[in-house]
C-alpha cells in the first residue's frame, strides 16, 4: 500500500515531532511512508474564515499532490475533515476538480481511522507510562465520527493511566480565528476545559490535533495551577521506553 | 426584500459578548438550564429508535415546502378564508405591526393578551402597541417574567433563562402588581402568583395574539405547541384572535404534522410530548374567537429562500436544541446576538433576513465545533451556513490583505517552504523563552489569555529531506 503522509501546516512548523512518530508508526508496521514535498496547506483556515477563493489553490494542490496515492494520512482530525467534509463542496461545478476529489477524498484518513479501520491494528506495542487524560477534538468527533478509535490505541499502551475528561465533548474554544476574533469568548472556553483538565491530574492532555493542543497548552501553561502537558497522541503511540 | 425589526444587531457580536462574559451570575445561570434541558433532550431522544430516519423525514418535508412555497401558501389562504378567517400578507416587521396594530383599533379593545411566539418578538408587536396606548401582556410565564423586568428575552423557549429564582422572586415583588412582600422563591408560589395575575387578565381580554408552530396549507389550521396552558386561555377566550405567523411555517398537510410533533417537544423541553397542542381552523360559530385574523409575514424570508446554501435556515421550527448545546451561547447569552434568534441558529438566520449589511459579525460568533447541526432536529448544517455566509460577508481589509499573502505563499510549495524555514529561524533568537507570554496586535488578542509555544529548531520537511 502506498501510504502518503500529509503534515499540516501547524504541524510542520511548530511540531515536527508529531510527523516523526506518525513515520516511525508506520514503519514499525512495515509500511514505506512517502511525504511527497509538494504539498502545502489544506486551504481550511482560509476556507473557514470566508476565503474560498484564495483557498482553492490549495485545494487543487492537495487533490493533485495526493491523487495518486492509496492512502493519505494525516495526523489531525481537522485538516481530514476539511479533505473529506469541506472539499466535495467546494468543488463542486468544476468537472475535473469533481473527480479528483472524489478520488482522494475517500482515502485521506486520520491516524486513528487509517491504523484501526485500514490496517487493523490497535497494539501498537507503545510504551508510555504516564497518566493522561484524552480530548476528543470537534471535528474529530463530528464531522468524522472517530469515536472511541484514539481511545482504543490509548489503551493498548503499556503503563498508560487514562482519567476521564469532564465534560469531554465541549469544544475547547480555539476555532482557528474564532480565538481572535472573539477571544473573550474563547477565553471563557478555554478556561473552563483547563479546569477539567487539572481536575483530572493528569500528567498529559492528549488529543488528535495540534491546534486544539496549542490552544489548551497555551491556556494551561499560563494557569499557576496547571501542571498536565499537551500532547499528540501519535507521539504517544510512538514511544517505546519511559521517555516523555 | 430586507427584514426589520428586532433581528438587527446594535453592537458587533464581540462587544455586545465582553460586556455579558462580565457577568457571572449570568454564566452560571446559563450553564444549569442549558445543561439540565441538553440533559432532558439526550434521553428523551435517545428512547426514539429511528430518531435518525425522523430528522431526515422532518428535513426533506421542510425542504419540500421551501421549494414550492408559493404555491402552499396560496392554498393555505383559500383554506383559512374558506374556514371564516382574514388573511393578511405584511413584507416587513413595520407592515406587520400596522396591520395588527389597525386589527386592535377596530375593536376598540385597549388591552390584548399573548401566546408566547416569537414572530410577534421578532416584528416587535409589544412596542407597537405600547405606542398607541394599548397594553399587551405576555402570558407564557418566562416571557412574563421578561416583559415585567422591562428586559428582553435571551433563549428562543426560556425567555428569561438568564435569571435564576430568587432574582425572579425580586422581579414579581417589586414590578407585579398585587405580589405578595413576603413572596418566597419556591416555584410553586412563583408560579401561582403568576396563575392569580394573569387569571384577571385572561378574563377581561377581548383580544388575543398568538403565532403558529405550524399552519397546515389544505385545512388552513394553525397549530401551537405549548407547555403551560395559557396559549390555551388566549386562543379560546377572547372574542378576536389575531395569528402572525412566517411563511415557513406551512406544512402541505395534517398528515406532516405527525413527524413534528415528535421532534419538536423531544428537541425543545426533552419531553416526549408536550402538554398542550393547540390547532384552530378559521371560525367555528358558536365556540371560541369569532373573528380570527392570519397575518402572514415575510420579513427577510423570501430573501433567506434565494439563497441556495443559506435557505435550510428556514427549516428551523424555534426548537433552541442548538442553543442548549452552543459552549459560545453558554457564556455569552442570548442578548449578546442582538436578535430575538439568538444562538447558533440565530448567528445564520438574523444575517440572512436582514442582508448582508447588518449582523455581519454573527456568523463569525461560532468555533464551527458543530453540536449544533448533531442537535438540529430538521437537519440544518449550521457550520456550514455559518462558513457560507462568511464567504459571501464583507471582510476587513487588513485581515483580507493579510489572508491573500498568506494564501500567495502556500499556494506554493518553494514559497511555502521557504515561509516556514523563516518563521523558524526568525523565532530562533526567542527560543530560550520556551513559550512566548505577550505579541504585539493584532496577535495579543491571543496572547491576552494563551501562551505561544515556539516553533522547534527543525521544521518536518527539513528533517525529512535528511533522513
Amino acid at each position: 500500500m502506498r501510504i502518503a503522509l500529509f503534515i499540516t501546516c501547524v504541524n510542520d512548523l511548530m511540531y515536527p515531532d508529531t510527523g516523526r512518530a506518525v513515520v516511525s508508526i508506520l514503519e514499525r508496521l512495515g509500511h514505506t511512508v512517502d511525504f511527497p514535498e509538494a504539498q502545502t496547506c489544506c486551504g481550511q483556515m482560509h476556507a473557514n474564515s470566508g476565503y474560498r477563493a484564495e483557498a482553492m489553490p490549495m485545494v487543487r494542490g492537495f487533490v493533485g499532490t495526493f491523487r495518486r496515492y492509496d492512502a493519505v494520512v494525516a495526523p489531525s482530525g481537522s485538516c481530514v475533515a476539511m479533505v473529506r467534509d469541506s472539499y466535495p463542496r467546494l468543488a463542486l461545478g468544476d468537472p475535473d476538480l469533481e473527480r479528483g476529489v472524489a478520488e482522494v477524498a475517500p482515502r485521506t484518513y486520520e491516524l486513528a481511522e487509517l491504523l484501526v479501520d485500514v490496517l487493523g491494528v490497535t497494539d501498537l506495542g507503545a510504551v508510555f507510562p504516564h497518566t493522561v487524560t484524552y480530548h476528543p477534538t470537534c471535528h474529530g468527533l463530528r464531522m468524522l465520527r472517530l469515536g472511541d478509535k484514539p481511545l482504543a490505541l490509548l489503551r493498548a499502551v503499556r503503563g498508560l493511566q487514562l482519567r476521564e475528561l469532564a465534560g469531554a465533548a465541549e469544544c475547547c474554544g480555539f476555532g482557528g480565528t474564532f480565538a481572535v476574533k472573539n477571544a473573550g469568548v474563547s477565553a471563557a472556553m478555554l478556561a473552563d476545559k483547563c479546569g477539567a483538565v487539572d481536575d483530572t491530574g493528569a500528567e498529559y492532555v492528549v488529543a488528535a490535533d495540534n491546534s486544539c493542543l496549542t490552544h489548551i497548552g497555551g491556556g494551561l501553561s499560563r494557569r499557576a495551577t496547571s501542571t498536565a502537558r499537551p500532547i499528540h497522541y501519535a507521539e504517544i503511540l510512538a514511544s517505546t521506553g519511559s521517555a516523555s | 426584500m430586507n427584514g426589520t425589526g428586532n433581528i438587527v444587531a446594535l453592537k458587533p457580536f464581540p462587544d455586545a459578548a465582553r460586556l455579558e462574559l462580565d457577568d457571572a451570575q449570568l454564566r452560571a445561570n446559563l450553564r444549569r438550564a442549558t445543561h439540565t434541558i441538553r440533559d432532558k433532550r439526550l434521553r428523551v431522544v435517545g428512547e426514539v429508535d429511528d430518531w435518525e430516519a425522523l430528522r431526515r423525514a422532518g428535513a426533506a418535508i421542510k425542504d419540500d415546502v421551501l421549494a414550492r412555497l408559493p404555491e402552499l401558501l396560496e392554498q393555505f389562504e383559500a383554506s383559512v378564508t374558506r374556514a371564516g378567517a382574514v388573511v393578511h400578507w405584511a413584507r416587513d416587521a413595520d407592515e406587520a405591526c400596522e396591520i395588527v396594530t389597525r386589527l386592535v383599533q377596530e375593536t376598540a379593545a385597549r388591552e390584548v393578551v399573548k401566546v408566547k411566539s416569537m414572530a410577534t418578538q421578532e416584528i416587535g408587536l409589544n412596542e407597537a402597541l405600547e405606542a398607541v396606548g394599548i397594553e399587551a401582556t405576555e402570558t407564557d410565564l418566562a416571557e412574563l417574567i421578561v416583559q415585567l423586568a422591562d428586559d428582553t428575552p435571551s433563549h428562543i423557549l426560556v425567555p428569561a433563562i438568564h435569571y435564576n429564582r430568587s432574582q425572579i422572586r425580586d422581579i414579581f415583588r417589586s414590578r407585579m402588581p398585587g405580589a405578595a412582600a413576603d413572596l418566597t422563591d419556591d416555584p410553586p408560589a412563583l408560579a401561582e402568583a403568576a396563575r392569580k395575575h394573569l387569571r384577571a387578565k385572561f378574563l377581561s381580554a377581548t383580544v388575543g395574539v398568538s403565532g403558529a408552530n405550524f399552519a397546515i396549507a389544505d385545512t388552513g389550521t394553525l397549530v401551537v405547541v405549548e407547555s403551560e396552558g395559557n396559549g390555551r386561555m388566549c386562543l379560546t377566550l377572547p372574542q378576536t384572535l389575531i395569528s402572525v405567523v412566517g411563511i415557513e411555517k406551512i406544512l402541505p398537510t395534517f398528515a406532516e404534522l405527525e413527524v413534528f410533533l415528535q421532534l419538536l417537544p423531544r428537541s425543545s423541553t426533552g419531553e416526549r410530548m408536550n402538554p398542550y397542542t393547540s390547532m384552530w381552523t378559521g371560525v367555528t360559530p358558536g365556540d371560541g374567537p369569532q373573528a380570527t385574523h392570519v397575518v402572514l409575514i415575510d420579513n427577510g424570508r423570501t430573501a433567506t429562500l434565494g439563497d441556495e446554501v443559506g435557505r435550510q435556515a428556514l427549516r428551523c421550527i424555534r426548537c433552541s436544541a442548538c442553543l442548549n448545546v452552543c459552549p459560545v451561547y453558554e457564556r455569552v447569552g442570548g442578548h449578546a446576538y442582538g436578535s430575538v434568534y439568538p444562538g447558533p441558529i440565530g448567528a445564520i438566520l438574523s444575517p440572512q433576513m436582514t442582508g448582508e449589511g447588518a449582523n455581519k459579525t454573527l456568523p463569525y460568533a461560532s468555533s464551527l465545533c458543530g453540536a449544533c447541526f448533531d442537535a438540529c432536529p430538521v437537519r440544518i448544517d449550521i457550520p456550514q451556513v455559518l462558513v457560507h455566509l462568511r464567504q459571501k460577508g464583507p471582510k476587513p481589509p487588513a485581515e483580507r490583505a493579510a489572508f491573500r499573502s498568506l494564501a500567495w505563499i502556500m499556494r506554493d510549495r518553494r514559497r511555502y517552504a521557504a515561509a516556514l524555514r523563516a518563521a523558524r529561524r526568525g523565532s530562533a533568537p526567542l527560543r530560550g523563552f520556551g513559550r512566548l507570554r505577550r505579541l504585539p496586535w493584532p496577535a495579543s488578542a491571543w496572547t491576552d489569555s494563551r501562551d505561544v509555544p515556539l516553533p522547534p529548531k527543525q521544521t518536518f520537511r527539513e528533517w525529512w529531506a535528511k533522513r
